[in-house]
């Protein structure tokens, strides 16, 4: 490397902190349109889930089954979408009596509403590589307006991680059994995996 | 009078012996209920009205203690042969001890439940879980000891009023009076007197 030692300090700093600015600036600007595409989520995706309890502590578990799509629109991020297709009877907690009662009519109903479905209205990018995404989630026969955050976590060959957070207001939908020992409000925390279809 | 006298209870003890009455019927009730309802929720709803008055009664029951030492006891009627006397002292000093250790042993399984339902009395107070080790023999143990505690009081508790009518409707003496609100009525000495006139 004999330049180095010919080149001022400053400029080699300065070089090297455009060409790091460069690279950034690609791979951000890359990270989702270079992703457009259609995915079928993988039951290998994790939708966990907690809520939080009076004096600390809470309920955390997942759901086993789900299904769904999304559309990634490579020229614009705004036109993708989202499908999502929950089965609350798959949900886990390590405790049988507490899935009893979720699965029973004081929460998910599962007899008479075997699914839980979102279907995104609205995508807005918040960053190089995530996203605000808005729709309508559909329980138990109600539905409502819901948001949730999205950050594009792994991407290679096979397909696409996002890490996927919101909040779910559970008495909209007729689930309030619990309050107040219980909080109204869910925390999703998701990891979508989608494999190009 | 706020203070027991020698002849009957003042009616702070009155008043915490008649709402600890009230108290455990709707308990006995609201630990049956669930049982009787189907909806989970509702089941759910009940349990945590249970655990809050049984705690509301754990609390008056200490109280209730507190006023008994600091207050003098009204003395043997003399309606009652030393017997009986015995007899209800030693119903009543069940009854003392139930109405702490049935709440306590109630406290006892919440707190080994692997539920880990948090206690949240009136929705106002959040109640810790005693220090103990958690499992579902811990849980079962604590449950059937909490529900036969519950039905032996009542059975004692059953007891012990009907002793209390017998000496009113049938005996016609002054015993039930003692733990009645007066208000200005208090028993005479004839009335607690009328079978044996002389004192202890």
């Amino acid at each position: 490397m004999p330049n180095q030692t010919t080149m001022s300090p400053s400029l080699t700093s300065t070089m090297l902190a455009f060409a790091l600015f460069g690279l950034a600036g690609a791979a951000q600007a890359d990270a989702l349109a270079e992703a457009a595409g259609k995915y079928r989520i993988e039951p290998s995706s994790h939708i966990g889930f907690s809520i939080g309890q009076v004096g600390g502590g809470g309920i955390a578990g997942d759901f086993g089954r789900f299904r769904g799509s999304f559309r990634i629109d490579g020229r614009n991020i705004g036109r993708s979408n989202v499908d999502f297709t929950l089965i609350p009877a798959s949900v886990r907690t390590g405790e049988a009596r507490v899935e009893t009662f979720l699965r029973s009519d004081a929460i998910f109903d599962v007899a008479n509403y075997p699914e839980i479905v979102f279907r995104s209205t609205s995508v807005t990018r918040t960053g190089p590589d995530s996203a605000h995404i808005e729709g309508s989630l559909t329980a138990r026969g109600r539905t409502h307006r819901a948001a949730f955050e999205a950050t594009l976590e792994r991407r290679d060959a096979r397909g696409i991680t996002f890490h996927v957070q919101g909040q779910v207001i559970r008495s909209l939908y007729g689930m309030d059994a619990g309050t107040p020992i219980y909080s109204n409000l869910v925390n999703f925390n998701m990891q979508l995996r989608g494999s190009r279809s | 009078m706020l203070r027991n006298r020698d002849n009957c209870y003042g009616m702070v003890a009155i008043l915490i012996h008649w709402t600890i009455v009230a108290l455990f019927v709707a308990q006995m009730l609201l630990g049956l209920a669930p049982r009787w309802v189907a909806s989970m929720a509702q089941q759910f709803t009940l349990i945590q009205w249970h655990k809050s008055f049984g705690f509301l009664i754990l609390a008056l029951a200490l109280l209730r203690l507190v006023w008994a030492a600091l207050n003098t006891w009204p003395r043997r009627p003399a309606a009652l042969g030393r017997g009986e006397w015995l007899a209800a002292k030693i119903v009543q000093g069940s009854l003392y001890a139930l109405m702490l250790i049935v709440p306590l042993a109630g406290w006892a399984l919440v707190s080994t439940s692997t539920l880990r339902v948090p206690s949240f009395a009136f929705d106002l107070i959040v109640i810790p879980d005693l220090p103990m080790s958690r499992s579902d023999a811990a849980e079962t143990f604590w449950r059937v000891t909490h529900q036969w505690l519950a039905y032996a009081t009542a059975a004692i508790a059953t007891g012990h009023m009907l002793a209390a009518l017998r000496h009113h409707l049938w005996l016609g003496d002054g015993v039930l009076k003692r733990m009645w609100p007066a208000w200005g009525n208090e028993p005479s000495g004839e009335d607690t007197n009328r079978r044996e006139p002389a004192r202890r």
